[in-house]
């Protein structure tokens, strides 16, 4: 077994003082998995995600990022922020930049790319997400499965080992989840390591490698897609799954 | 098999409501009460109308002389007071052979205020345009420098004095508040509550005691004859004050952005002065453009108070010149009316400027394309 590459070990985080969010987080993430994290809302999964790059820190146990260890150094955080990528629910593109803009801050600013250069990169990213015809437009100016595809691309730019993606598509209409999903499908037959919130579980299926499932901010179950859909370990897990397909 | 979606192909709306003649009948004439007070209205504008032009201009006397301006008293105005003065109102004390030194050094300090608002000039070498035009503002009004004789800053005054208070100021004024802004929302305890502390000092004094303070307290806790000029001081005073009241402005601008943009920035890896700088800023203070601009209009305009330390700007030298002068002083309506006009040329300015600005943010909004 190689190294994972990102390795939760018995963390724990509160919000306040007796808001525990995070409970005893056991989870190692092999190169290249791709995992889907389940579970119902106020579960954790959020948080979970976003203490990989660092956004939310924790209080006990040890989390460590593409070998490194996330706490108070703040060096740290920058190297994981370099290899890990993020894409929100609420896209949070620029809005006072252009598409190109956005996708050209970070490799010019943080990599210190050519200018150039970095719009070479940013198109032949745009061009992924099979968006390139917008790139002079502003973000609001896009349908949200555009900009949710602009962010795609945004976070891409920086080359991550890691990609984390936190609901993409719970923000969007109908009409735009499976655009959106297509491109991160796409993705994941990439081979990069992927971590993604969703309640999409027709995406999860075909996707993922395995299924995180959470509840209370616990992990109450990992398995493969085809276990956990066929049959889960757990009843908290059986009552997630009935409540969620029965409809 | 189903039925094939047929659009309806859009049209114009109907035409009838529009039109000048309609516009004016709907909004004014459409019932009777409407119709009587819009009648009433028009006759005491037009009553007003007819008193304002026979006053100013037709039965108004033009002349610098003021025995016609006493025989016209109260049937009409008296520009010639505008004539005889506007010399010493728009330029104060200084030495009248050397007054067009501060006319050209009004110049080069507004020369990079007016480059300042067109995008085209928003280069690096702007910076070097605003470090010229202040280098000639003061070598052209104090002296001593290329043969031109020493003005002390006592003999400064009018227009180039509340250009200078005004401009220098907003200049100063503007970094400082945007780091007391996020000083405010830091992290760290100290800095915030030493921002926070400075913010409300400031704030709860009027600018008069600020002024009383820089031009008269505080030489007393300086060795003697080592004070700062008297000028620095009230800069220094007025740039402090209106950094208070614009933090609390940029500070709300900075909450109308959301937490989700500091988010995408730090996942990115941008520092925490990077997303200020590229991210947050910008959109912050893009939506305060109303405010900022009302702020510095109402600093533009309470550089007068720098009377009360003795400094002639504007206001002051038009009150020095009339009080001094019992032939002209009954005629100070007519002055004030002149310097009003100046004071709102530059207000107006400044406000559909802030508009035009405020039109070109609302781009990125997606308001273009509807």
């Amino acid at each position: 077994m190689t190294e994972a590459i990102i390795q939760f070990e018995k963390v724990n985080k509160w919000f306040g003082s007796d808001f525990h969010v995070l409970r005893d987080i056991d989870l190692y993430v092999q190169p290249g998995e791709r995992l889907v994290i389940c579970g119902p809302s106020g579960s954790g999964k959020s948080t979970l995600i976003r203490c990989i790059n660092a956004l939310e820190d924790y209080q006990e146990g040890q989390l460590t990022v593409a070998g490194t260890v996330l706490g108070d150094d703040f060096k740290a955080i920058e190297t994981v922020r370099r290899q890990v990528g993020m894409v929100f629910q609420q896209f949070n593109l620029f809005p006072h930049l252009t598409v190109l803009e956005n996708l050209t801050l970070a490799p010019t600013r943080v990599a210190g790319l050519p200018k150039k250069e970095a719009v070479d990169l940013a198109m032949t990213q745009l061009e992924r997400v099979r968006i390139a015809d917008q790139a002079g437009k502003y973000p609001l100016q896009l349908s949200g499965g555009q900009q949710q595809r602009v962010a795609i691309a945004r976070s891409l730019c920086l080359k991550p080992q890691i990609m984390l993606f936190d609901e993409p598509t719970s923000a969007l209409d109908p009409e735009m989840i499976k655009e959106v999903l297509d491109v991160i499908t796409n993705l994941a037959s990439q081979g990069m390591t992927m971590l993604c919130v969703t309640h999409e579980m027709g995406f999860a299926r075909a996707v993922a490698d395995r299924i995180v499932f959470m509840d209370e901010g616990q992990i109450v179950e990992e398995n493969t897609p085809e276990a956990f859909f066929a049959a889960p370990k757990t009843d908290r897990g059986q009552n997630f799954l009935s409540k969620i397909l029965g409809h | 098999m189903a039925d094939t979606f047929i659009p309806i192909a859009p049209r114009r709306a109907p035409a009838h409501a529009s039109g000048t003649f309609a516009a004016l009948r709907r909004n004014f004439f459409s019932s009777l009460p409407n119709t009587v007070v819009s009648l009433l209205l028009l006759a005491v504008f037009t009553w007003l109308a007819v008193k304002g032009w026979n006053w100013g201009i037709v039965n108004a006397v033009f002349a610098a002389n003021a025995d016609l301006c006493q025989a016209a008293r109260g049937i009409g105005a008296c520009w010639g007071v505008v004539n005889e003065k506007a010399r010493f109102i728009l330029l104060g004390r200084f030495p009248q052979a050397e007054q067009w030194r501060p006319v050209v050094a009004s110049l080069a300090l507004l020369a990079p205020v007016l480059a300042s608002c067109s995008r085209r000039f928003w280069k690096p070498w702007l910076a070097l345009v605003w470090l010229a035009g202040v280098a000639v503002f003061f070598a052209l009004m104090g002296g001593g420098v290329a043969g031109l004789t020493k003005v002390p800053t006592d003999q400064w005054g009018g227009l180039p004095l509340t250009l200078m208070l005004s401009i220098i100021s907003m200049l100063l004024a503007f970094p400082v508040s945007v780091f007391l802004a996020l000083g405010r929302r830091s992290g760290m305890p100290a800095i915030r509550s030493l921002c926070l502390v400075f913010v409300e000092l400031v704030r709860g004094v009027p600018l008069i005691s600020v002024l009383f303070m820089a031009s008269f307290m505080f030489p007393l806790f300086m060795p003697v004859g080592k004070s700062p000029d008297v000028l620095v001081r009230v800069v220094v005073g007025i740039s402090l004050f209106a950094a208070a009241y614009m933090a609390e402005i940029i500070r709300g601008g900075l909450q109308t952005v959301g937490r989700g943009q500091q988010e995408a920035a730090a996942s990115m890896g941008l520092t925490y002065w990077q997303a200020q700088r590229k991210i947050i800023l910008p959109q912050a203070l893009g939506a305060v453009v109303p405010s900022i601009v009302n702020n510095f209009i109402s600093l533009f305009k309470d550089t007068s108070l720098v009377t009360i330390v003795s400094l002639y700007e504007l206001t002051g030298a038009l009150s020095l010149a009339l009080g001094s002068d019992p032939n002209w002083r009954p005629f100070k309506i007519e002055a004030y009316l002149f310097i009003a006009a100046i004071y709102f040329a530059f207000c107006y300015a400044m406000s559909r400027y802030s508009l035009r600005l405020e039109k070109r943010i609302g781009l990125y909004g997606g308001q273009h394309e509807q």
